[in-house]
């Protein structure tokens, strides 16, 4: 919970100035969403049975609050529910209140299929926001296309899936490494790359695409490729290794604990990032926390958003976020794009002009949300979002300097020709 | 993928190789040690025992915090009062356990692993209820970091040194203190004999709790020892517990000295199988070694002779 919501209104308001912005708001919350709500009566919005009524509309939250995967997927429910209180603030969708349900999936990949299934079945669920493994988006998968709802699933992911009920508001993989390389062979001169990662379908998937893309597109060359059991802890063996090939780039794609314990075995090993180059699509802000700045700066990661970035819309976000979730909170790109959901999803409902999953997942391409702390995002046919690549620099103080990004938003391309 | 380089570089490599396997088998030991002495000794099964490492981590945590705010003078050797602490807390939870837990389990020694099991689960919970489900950083003095450079290429990582010196020293204390001391000897007769030792004087319930206890506290001391080299999160004590387990499984439940050759055949073998293959492969050749040696040798590598 929130202790900030308490904080009294700023100092600096004058209580004309106070008084103006009450009526204001009032007038908003009262009048204009109640207009709003009856121009569009519900018996029409919802034909389908869903969770709404008059004034309300419910949603579920679906994320792991217990378990292993508490650690990274806390973000993403903070991220959502303050864009929930940001939209019922803004006046709702369609004039009516978001109301939010959050079952905890419990790191358990069973138990999210069952929340999904409970969250569609009994809750009817206007959309969901939620899962942030692929394996726990693959074990809800069926039951979001057996029972049409709508899912909005915010982790950057190894792509090879498009369903009508998923929006994927995070980078498919070429959006997140393509790029990337291509910056570093033509900043840093790189030849040789070294890719490591934890063993599961996505840093496997992510370097397969890395791979192709250095061989046959870059011309240069991988000399070395290595996996490691998730929660190995011992990396001095591979360390050795990297000291033998001397690559021109590290590329890192290790997550959980592992993480923390390769970094800080790295830099115990005498590897200065501030001389060799190293490049990761798996650490966030987030994940920053738990290395230590001093044991990972120098390191740069190729992401879509940093909390560091400078725009009117992330200064506000922000600010937003630490209001209401305390000041040393940190803010990765999963957190951001989880951002995105409620947001997207409000978008599409008042572009349908519905509520029904028929019509908002035939509406959901070219949605546009000006809004988006990243910048500007838009929903493609494929029902990922297009956006742009950034790679940042870790600081000793664990944020990012941006340090480059594409001069235009990447198309997102889950099957790519020729990746696989 | 030895070709071009010289003689001179492949030395080096190979003992910075020597020098990595020689940190695992550190860690391994070091470990093991705390769960060798409670499984060994008393027969209980701790699954909790990755918690209790845990507990140590997040005391080292605290104290470093502590050391920052009050007292930042005295922060380079916050490390040795962060383990002294972590002993001590980590032994205290470890008495409590014993006392409320563990003694009414003694004549059921399957249903200790369940409960034991369950105290994870809870301490995990307590662990994300206080210090938050992330993981967090603990932050070293600034002399505990980096490698001293030995040539060129060799370079030893100073708390890889650190690790392998504690190792040593705990386990020495440990072997002192078992073969050594009047406890160490009370606890080798109820090993040998609980029925006997009862009756020939010995407090074996007092024996226990104390062996329950100092298993904890190490337990803890590594777990102060492992923010070095890796992460400190409410979950972060299952890394741990299924190497652990595998090194005391394989060296014979009850032998000190075969914990620790059953660390050596363990690390020796994962760190040159990860130079030659991959993470992974190394893996499955380690976990299908020790397999094949268990088969041949279900009681592992030591086996103490005992009347039964």
């Amino acid at each position: 919970m929130s202790f900030d919501q308490k904080r009294p209104t700023g100092p600096s308001l004058s209580r004309r100035q106070l008084l103006a912005g009450t009526a204001a708001l009032s007038a908003a919350a009262l009048v204009s969403p109640h207009a709003l709500a009856q121009a569009f009566p519900t018996a029409k919005v919802n034909t389908t049975g869903l969770a709404v009524t008059d004034t309300e509309v419910t949603v579920g939250i679906l994320h792991s609050v217990t378990g292993t995967m508490a650690i990274s997927e806390t973000g993403s429910v903070q991220a959502e529910k303050l864009a929930i209180s940001q939209i019922n603030e803004a006046g709702g969708v369609l004039g009516r209140k978001i109301k939010f349900i959050q079952e905890d999936g419990g790191s358990d990949w069973p138990t999210f299929a069952e929340k999904a299934k409970k969250l569609l079945v009994q809750d009817k669920c206007a959309s969901v926001m939620g899962c942030w493994t692929s394996a726990s988006r693959k074990a809800v998968l069926p039951v979001f296309e057996q029972y049409n709802g709508m899912l909005y699933y915010p982790t950057f992911y190894e792509g090879l899936e498009q369903s009508k009920n998923v929006i994927y508001t995070g980078q498919e993989a070429t959006q997140q490494i393509i790029a990337g390389l291509d910056w570093v062979t033509k900043e840093k001169g790189a030849k040789t790359f070294y890719l490591l990662g934890s063993d599961y379908i996505w840093p496997r998937t992510s370097n397969k695409i890395a791979r192709k893309h250095i061989e046959n597109h870059l011309k240069t060359k991988v000399v070395g490729e290595e996996y490691f059991p998730l929660g190995h802890t011992q990396f001095n063996s591979v360390i050795n290794k990297i000291k033998l090939t001397k690559p021109d780039v590290i590329y890192a794609i290790i997550v959980g604990g592992s993480n923390v314990a390769f970094y800080k075995q790295l830099k115990a090993a005498g590897i200065d990032l501030s001389q060799q180059t190293l490049l990761t699509i798996s650490v966030t802000e987030d994940e920053i926390d738990g290395i230590g700045g001093e044991n990972i700066a120098g390191a740069f990661a190729c992401m879509k958003y940093f909390q560091s970035l400078k725009n009117p819309n992330n200064e506000k976000f922000v600010a937003a976020f630490h209001k209401m979730w305390g000041d040393k909170t940190v803010i990765g790109d999963v957190t951001q794009a989880a951002y995105l959901g409620p947001w997207l999803w409000k978008l599409t409902v008042e572009k349908a002009g519905s509520f029904d999953i028929d019509k908002i997942a035939a509406a959901s391409p070219g949605v546009e949300f000006t809004g988006a702390p990243e910048g500007y995002v838009k929903i493609h046919e494929n029902h990922h979002l297009w956006s742009k690549t950034r790679v940042g620099r870790a600081r000793t103080d664990g944020q990012y300097d941006l340090i480059y990004e594409t001069a235009n938003l990447v198309e997102p391309d889950p099957f790519p020709k020729g990746y696989q | 993928m030895f070709m071009g380089y010289s003689l001179g570089e492949l030395g080096s490599i190979f003992a910075m190789q020597a020098f990595a396997g020689l940190i695992l088998f550190s860690v391994f030991v070091l470990m093991a040690l705390g769960l060798a002495i409670i499984f060994g000794q008393m027969g209980v099964i701790n699954m909790a025992h990755g918690e209790f490492m845990i507990l140590g981590a997040y005391m080292t945590y605290m104290t470093s915090h502590i050391f920052q705010t009050y007292i930042p003078g005295a922060y380079p050797v916050y490390f040795f009062v962060a383990m002294a602490v972590a002993f001590i807390v980590s032994g205290a939870a470890g008495l409590a356990t014993e006392w409320l837990l563990i003694r009414h389990l003694y004549a059921r020694p399957l249903d200790t692993l369940l409960a034991t099991w369950g105290l994870s689960l809870i301490m995990q919970q307590a662990f994300r209820s206080i210090f938050g489900a992330r993981e967090v950083g603990v932050e070293l003095p600034q002399w505990m970091m980096g490698a001293l450079p030995v040539t060129d290429v060799i370079e030893v990582q100073i708390n890889g040194l650190f690790v392998m010196g504690l190792t040593l020293i705990i386990t020495g204390a440990v072997a002192l203190l078992l073969y050594r001391s009047r406890w160490g000897l009370q606890v080798r007769a109820v090993v040998a004999n609980r029925t006997m030792s009862g009756a020939a004087g010995i407090d074996t319930r007092r024996v226990d709790r104390l062996t329950f206890g100092l298993g904890c506290g190490i337990a803890g001391i590594a777990g102060s020892a492992f923010t070095m080299i890796g992460s400190t999160g409410p979950t972060a004590g299952q890394l741990y517990i299924v190497d652990t387990f595998l090194v005391v499984v394989f060296g014979g439940a009850q032998s000190l000295l075969g914990t620790i050759f059953s660390a050596f055949t363990i690390s020796q073998s994962q760190s040159t199988l990860e130079f030659f293959l991959t993470g992974s492969m190394a893996k499955v050749l380690t976990l299908l070694l020790v397999i094949g040696l268990l088969m041949l040798r279900p009681q592992g590598l030591f086996v103490l002779k005992v009347r039964r």
